[in-house]
């Protein structure tokens, strides 16, 4: 349990640099991380298959396409970088604020108890719901998958290098 | 609710917070894609949290693959029409991006 409580931590703290932090390279390299602490969350909560595919997606190719894009795009000057981290001075200065409160009333606020519905339960392991009871899940994911294959390819056609 | 679940609600809706305002307050295209990403985060760690409650974790983890898939496919696109627009107008600041036509 404590283990739990100090990766969240570290995984909020993580988001928080992700998005405070004013290079776009840091923010990728924070979301990253933030990933692979979800990843080891799922694994610690008896999800290895979703933990597999959060880290190597998540952690793996996002940062790989993030890290593309900005190889792609022209670097900050020093000038134009110190101008953005007194932007992002400005802009986000509240950020940490309101987490902080959200985190105080939640932890005051008693949640209600959810009512555990009396359907029958999926049995089985993840890998026979995946192609028994969700094969319409599968099946949206070949057109979701298709289709951003076309919209890539339609939209780097004639990329300048 | 256990504390533990609480705990967890608790960090999925500071990660669903901080993503929404990375959307909603950032002048950068790739750090709004950022945003969408930490907000999909919160929903796979939301999903676990729910499978786990209702002891339905094959279950959970069927669909946090499914919305994996959609995320990366939906960044893989974003990040193309980014692409475009820097292809257009040599910058990133959604400011910047005046110009639509119709």
């Amino acid at each position: 349990m404590t283990v739990d409580i100090l990766i969240l931590v570290v995984l909020v703290l993580a988001a928080l640099f992700t998005v405070m932090t004013a290079q776009v390279i840091r923010s990728v390299i924070g979301l990253a991380v933030a990933s692979a602490l979800v990843s080891l969350m799922l694994f610690r909560m008896h999800a290895p298959l979703a933990a597999v595919f959060e880290l190597s997606v998540g952690a793996g190719l996002i940062p790989a396409i993030f890290l593309s894009v900005i190889g792609i795009t022209k670097r900050l000057t020093p000038e134009a970088l110190s101008q953005k981290k007194k932007e992002k001075l400005r802009l986000y200065w509240a950020l940490p604020i309101i987490v902080i409160f959200v985190g105080v009333v939640l932890t005051r606020v008693e949640l209600p108890s959810l009512p555990v519905p009396s359907v029958q339960p999926a049995v089985g392991d993840v890998k026979t719901i995946l192609w028994n009871l969700r094969h319409l899940d599968l099946l949206g994911q070949i057109f979701i998958l298709l289709g951003g294959a076309f919209g890539v390819v339609v939209l780097v056609k004639e990329l300048e290098p | 609710m256990s504390t533990e679940l609480t705990i967890f609600a608790m960090a999925a809706a500071m990660l669903l917070i901080i993503g929404l305002y990375c959307v909603v307050a950032t002048r950068n295209l790739i750090r709004a894609v950022i945003g969408v990403v930490l907000l999909t985060k919160s929903v796979t760690l939301l999903l676990i949290i729910a499978g786990n409650r209702v002891q339905q974790t094959a279950l959970a983890q069927a669909l946090v693959i499914t919305v994996i898939v959609v995320e990366v496919v939906i960044i893989t696109v974003a990040v193309g029409i980014i692409l475009r627009l820097y292809q257009h107008h040599r910058s990133l600041d959604t400011t910047l991006l005046r110009n639509l036509k119709g």
